[in-house]
């Protein structure tokens, strides 16, 4: 594909290593099957990376809300619990899986298999690093979020051909906040596109790449729209990827286990897989899109490679997505489906006109640049003061006659 | 409003992730199996018969077999087979006494009715809760030799109730030997009584 003419002798080392090692692997083979072996190891790294960290990040999961909790999380398995993950993948592989009678056996084996085939298949277009992106395609945000949206299928797959009331109602639920929350994340990255004029990937990160007085980098995270533009992106990701807050759809306490209430063993893993990979991925989107992808956030930090960049940024996004797991309670589905229509939906609508204001007012030079700033903030905070009330309207702060205040 | 609230929230649970790194005592769980905790004061599992010596544990049973905890008991889990024979009680009375005690723990809800009813302070709850066995239907018939447990042990697990149960069974014993002591004088003088009659000759 098109990343190899990549190996410019200019960058260090370290930069190159990835690719020097897959030389290593494929310069024996003749020269027609380069390309295939290529992409080939390209599949096999990124299975056995985010493999690995689904597995690491399953662990970290419970250790965080341990420790948010006061008490110190899985422990007992290795140095510090750090076998856990492997014991619980050999727990759910020896566990008997339990199909229903009355279920819909192909669908219900498909289910799991299509949504972690499509949550996988979104980790192919993201930049990993400066030379590290397994499929460098001039659509690729467009094709991140158009095979993303197939999760949607699948999670209905699941509560349909279950044939458990439980797991319909949940689908159906779980179709109605994926729905909600696809609008605002995808018009929340367009921004993003108007700006870099491009829907690729790597071209969007190295838009990035600059710095302000030789400190400030050139993440879209930085401007006013961009700010606005990648809280929404979280926050809808929160919801795409059901997590908590969002965490509707598999409602322990409402709903059983939603559109898992019949699954049992391995599917149930593939299922919690393809719900880290999802989270997993939309965050790389994240960095890619709003945080300067694999760039230093200093000109200073450039001998760090890019790639351990990119990991730094992922995993505190990560752990961010835990973080807030650990702090808020759930919504209510009316809550929720008001807060995507009545709130975010405006909101990104709203940042698409700064934008364009952004980048219209471009060339108003150095004189006006506070001007500027002020009026796009304008922009900004109004709507957000007038849609929070609006959406508060009618809601007391509640008062609980057993709590301290 | 604003989601300030938001912002809040996740200082509260950011100050608990740091400080629970370098300061145990906030610490609310405790390392089970290393860490053993001592249950509560009104803990209960499963109940116990009473017995009042050490040496020989079925033979000074306070139970009487009086077959009230095994009527009262909602789960009908008491099996309780009375002796033919009477043997002396700890206040040297004849009284009967349980052949068989039985609870089947896996039906006993661990209410607590039989140590109410029980007139004789002789079943109490106990305190165990690692009752785990490796064989499936080990010890889900509690038998009488398992069930007796001594009142020092009655003393170990819940001391102020059987401080309590000890001194009121101790004034009971004392009214109960006055009331004695008071018959057999009362015999006494009624049999001397009698002596001093005796002689009276018959006309």
């Amino acid at each position: 594909m098109s990343m190899l003419p990549i190996l410019q002798t200019q960058d260090p080392y370290l930069e190159r290593l990835p690719l020097l090692l897959r030389e290593a692997f494929t310069h024996y083979l003749p020269e027609p099957w380069h390309t295939l072996s290529n992409q080939l190891i390209s599949i096999v790294v990124i299975l056995s990376v985010f493999g690995l960290l689904f597995a690491i990040l399953t662990l970290a999961e419970r250790k965080i809300l341990g420790h948010v909790q006061n008490r110190p999380g899985p422990n007992r398995t290795g140095f510090f619990g750090m076998l856990q993950p492997f014991a619980d993948g050999i727990k759910m592989l020896t566990k008997e899986d339990i199909v229903p009678v009355a279920a819909d056996h192909v669908l219900h084996l498909l289910a799991p298999v299509s949504l972690l085939a499509a949550s996988i298949l979104t980790f192919a277009v993201i930049p990993y690093g400066k030379n590290l992106v397994a499929l460098d395609i001039n659509t690729a945000a467009l094709y991140f979020f158009a095979v993303g949206s197939a999760t949607e299928l699948s999670v209905f797959m699941a509560g349909w051909s279950s044939n458990n009331k439980y797991s319909l109602l949940a689908a159906m639920r779980a179709l109605a906040q994926l729905i909600s929350y696809e609008l605002p994340l995808i018009i929340s990255w367009i921004p993003v596109v108007m700006v870099a004029s491009t829907l690729s990937l790597t071209r969007i990160v190295s838009l990035q790449s600059g710095y302000s007085f030789g400190v400030l980098p050139h993440w879209y995270v930085f401007t006013p729209w961009g700010f606005v533009a990648f809280a929404l992106f979280m926050v809808s990701a929160l919801a795409e990827s059901n997590r908590s807050p969002f965490d509707l759809p598999e409602a322990e306490s409402e709903l059983i286990a939603g559109h898992l209430t019949e699954y049992s063993g391995f599917k149930y893993a593939l299922f919690f897989m393809a719900e880290y990979f999802g989270m997993t991925a939309l965050s790389g989107m994240a960095v890619s899109l709003f945080l300067g992808g694999w760039n230093a956030p200093s000109p200073y930090l450039t001998f760090i490679p890019s790639y351990l960049w990119f990991a730094v940024k992922l995993l505190s996004l990560l752990a961010g997505f835990m973080w807030i797991r650990a702090t808020f309670p759930r919504l209510r589905i009316d809550q929720l489906t008001r807060f995507a229509w009545k709130f975010l939906v405006p909101l990104s609508l709203i940042n698409l006109v700064t934008t364009a204001f952004w980048i219209l007012s471009q060339n108003w030079g150095h004189l006006y640049f506070i001007p500027r700033l002020i009026i796009t903030l304008i922009l900004i905070v109004v709507p957000y003061i007038l849609l929070s009330k609006k959406l508060g309207r009618g809601y007391a702060v509640r008062t609980y006659s057993y709590a301290p205040q | 409003m604003y989601g300030f609230g938001l912002i809040r929230g996740l200082i509260v649970t950011g100050k608990n992730f740091v400080q629970s790194f370098y300061n145990p005592s906030r610490y609310t769980t405790q390392e089970y199996p290393e860490v053993k905790s001592t249950p509560p004061e009104a803990y209960r599992s499963f109940p116990f018969l009473v017995t009042d010596s050490e040496t020989d544990p079925l033979g000074a049973l306070r139970c009487v077999a009086c077959l009230t905890c095994e009527k009262e008991c909602p789960a009908q889990c008491i099996f309780i087979e009375k002796s033919k024979d009477k043997k002396p009680d700890a206040n040297g009375r004849l009284q009967f006494y349980p052949t068989q005690f039985i609870i089947d723990s896996s039906v006993c809800m661990s209410c607590q009715i039989c140590v109410e009813v029980c007139p004789f302070d002789s079943i109490k709850m106990d305190k165990v809760f690692e009752v785990a066995v490796s064989s499936r239907f080990e010890n889900l018939l509690l038998t009488r030799d398992k069930l007796t447990k001594s009142n020092q042990y009655f003393h170990l697990i819940s001391p102020s109730e059987a401080q309590e149960v000890d001194d009121r069974l101790a004034a009971e014993r004392k009214v109960a030997q006055e009331k004695a002591a008071a018959q057999a004088k009362a015999k006494a003088e009624a049999a001397a009584l009698a002596a001093q009659v005796k002689p009276v000759p018959a006309p």
